[in-house]
Parts: structure tokens; C-alpha cells; sequence
């Protein structure tokens, strides 16, 4: 009696994800389309890539760059994928898989997945929960992005439409979430100040991947000193 | 090949390498909170510094235009629990009507 409203629910939580998730699609290829990239190298972004922070990253710093920005643009993708790494490490005792389901676990190894798993009751659940999640968002994802990149390619003038200020409200909306404690909140500060400063300084798309790190080593000199002290109690920042 | 492809490319790598490198490491590394909270932080950090990017900068110069009002829409939208795709939108359209109307930069 209690299993079935249980496993129904965690099809249609994986569902709903991959749906309002994959929806973000449409933003981000009307935007790699409008930083200059191809239909076929924006698709193929949400094909291998497939995280959706490190992909906004890459076509952000290829928009402000151009060619010229490869590295950095790939940097910021790799410096923001970090914390799928951890994911995997939690997911990996979780999914008890070997061989090739392993490299498909690891793709498939998102945000979104590793949340819907982790807040599964039972480990058949939250088994689940990862792969309906991933594959959910994976198709859905996928899918808008071809429809967004079309869209994009069709317009003439990215700014007249407004793309480049809905990218920066994207890469707010990636990080509002997360801005749910003390230290979280300033250490986003922090490297947005320091970003900022750097900006004239530096080309383009190296101030964040500088800022950034910069801001969280701040972060834990900070942590050391009496006013860090106050911040003890606060631990998941 | 052509510069875009070589980031298109060389990134996913490089993202996938964090995946597989969690799949591959010993389980017992998943117990430590330190390493967790870290990769949390330097989330924050760098999403935080590429929204201040994306709305200020413009090449090497920092700038005042339309993005601006157009992020705040955002910020509101999203205070009141919008979903994201209609925060960006909205932010879309504030700059649209910014620069086609007002003339704004």
C-alpha cells in the first residue's frame, strides 16, 4: 500500500524536474546562437557538456571574447563542473554500477539528478530517482536547445533583443538558489567585487576565473580571523 | 577547427573529467564535508562573478546600460519565486523595450 504512492511520486518529481529543467533550454541555445556559436556546436554543447552552469559559462565568455576566449571560456566550464565531481562521489555508492553504465551515470551526473536521488527515503528510490532524472533532463534538455538555437539564429541583432541582459539574469537565476546563508552570500559579494576590479586589467573572461577562486580563499582567511568567528555557526555557505 | 569548436569540445572534456574522476575515486572520499562545502563555495563564487560580468562589462570596460534595469526585473522576479525561464525573459524584454524604445545602450 505504501510502495506505489511512493514510486509514482518519484516518476512524476523526475519528470517534472527534467521537464522545468529542460526548459532552460530554449534560453540557452537562443543565446549560444546569439554568442555566435553554430545550431550544430550548441547542440553538441548540451549533448557532451550537459551541465547547464558550465554550459552558460562557455557561450558567456565566447559572447564577450569571441574566438580569442577558448580558454578561459573552457577554464570557467571545468572550474564550474567541479561540483559535479562530487556528486559523483555521493551518487557512486548510491548507483552500484561498473563498465559502461558507469560512463553513462557519470554523463548523466547533474544538479538535478543527484538532488531528486538524494532526497529519496530508500535506495531503490533514489536509484530511481537518478536515472529517470538524468534521462528526463538529458532529452528535455536537448530538445529545447535545438528549438532556442533555431530561434536565436533567426534574429539579426542579439542585443536589440534584449539576449545579452537575459544571459546575465540567467547566470543570477543559477546562482540565487545557492544564496541561502551568511557565508554564501558574501563570498558571492566578494567575488563580485573583486571580478569587477579586474575587469580593466585583465582580458576578457580571465576576471572570472581569477575573481572567483581569489573570493573563496578570501573567504576562508576571513573564516580565521574574529569576525570568521561569528560566521562558525554557519557551516554549509 | 575552428576556435569555438576547440572550447565546445575541450570543455565538455573537461567537465566530464570531474564526473568520472568521482565515479573512479575510492567511496570513502564521499564523507568528507570539507571538500563538499568547498565545491559549494567556489559555485557560488563563480556564478555570482560571471552575473556581475554578463550585466557590467563591455570588453575590457565596465558600463551602465540596459542590462542593468533589465537584472534587477530579474532579481525581483526571482525574490518572488518566478520560475527561471520567466525571470530571463522578462529580463529580455526590459532590455528589448529599453533600446528600441528609449534608445537606450
Amino acid at each position: 500500500m505504501s510502495k506505489q504512492p511512493a514510486r509514482s511520486s518519484v516518476i512524476s518529481m523526475s519528470v517534472g524536474v527534467g521537464l522545468a529543467t529542460g526548459l532552460y533550454g530554449i534560453s540557452f541555445g537562443a543565446l549560444a546562437t546569439a554568442a555566435g556559436l553554430t545550431v550544430l556546436q550548441t547542440q553538441v554543447l548540451s549533448l557532451l557538456m550537459f551541465s547547464g552552469g558550465s554550459q552558460f559559462a562557455v557561450i558567456g565568455v565566447l559572447a564577450a571574447s569571441g574566438p580569442i576566449g577558448a580558454v578561459p571560456a573552457i577554464v570557467s566550464a571545468w572550474l564550474l563542473g567541479i561540483r559535479n565531481g562530487f556528486y559523483a562521489l555521493r551518487l557512486n555508492s548510491v548507483l552500484h554500477v561498473a563498465g559502461v553504465m558507469k560512463l553513462l551515470a557519470a554523463q548523466l551526473t547533474i544538479d538535478e539528478s543527484n538532488a531528486v536521488s538524494a532526497s529519496q527515503e530508500n535506495s531503490k528510490d533514489s536509484k530511481l530517482g537518478f536515472w529517470l532524472t538524468g534521462a528526463s533532463v538529458f532529452v528535455f534538455w536537448n530538445a529545447f536547445t535545438l528549438f532556442g538555437a533555431l530561434l536565436g539564429s533567426a534574429m539579426s541583432d542579439p542585443s536589440l533583443w534584449g539576449l545579452d541582459a537575459a544571459a546575465a539574469a540567467a547566470f543570477l537565476g543559477l546562482v540565487w538558489p545557492r544564496l541561502k546563508h551568511l557565508q554564501a552570500n558574501l563570498t558571492a559579494v566578494i567575488a563580485v567585487a573583486l571580478t569587477l576590479v579586474l575587469v580593466p586589467l585583465l582580458p576578457s573572461g580571465i576576471p572570472v576565473i581569477v575573481g572567483a577562486p581569489i573570493a573563496v580563499v578570501l573567504i576562508y582567511i576571513l573564516k580565521r580571523t574574529q569576525f570568521g568567528k561569528r560566521l562558525q555557526g554557519d557551516r554549509h555557505g | 577547427m575552428d576556435n569555438f569548436w576547440i572550447a565546445v569540445i575541450a570543455g565538455s572534456i573537461a567537465v566530464y573529467s570531474w564526473k568520472i574522476l568521482g565515479f573512479a575515486l575510492p567511496k570513502r572520499f564521499a564523507e568528507k564535508e570539507e571538500v563538499v562545502i568547498f565545491a559549494g563555495k567556489l559555485t557560488v563564487a563563480l556564478l555570482a562573478a560571471l552575473t556581475a560580468v554578463q550585466t557590467f562589462a563591455a570588453g575590457q570596460s565596465l558600463t551602465l546600460d540596459s542590462r542593468l534595469p533589465a537584472v534587477l526585473i530579474a532579481a525581483l522576479l526571482y525574490w518572488k519565486k518566478a520560475p527561471f525561464i520567466v525571470a530571463v525573459a522578462a529580463a529580455a524584454l526590459v532590455a528589448a523595450l529599453l533600446r528600441n524604445l528609449l534608445g537606450w545602450a
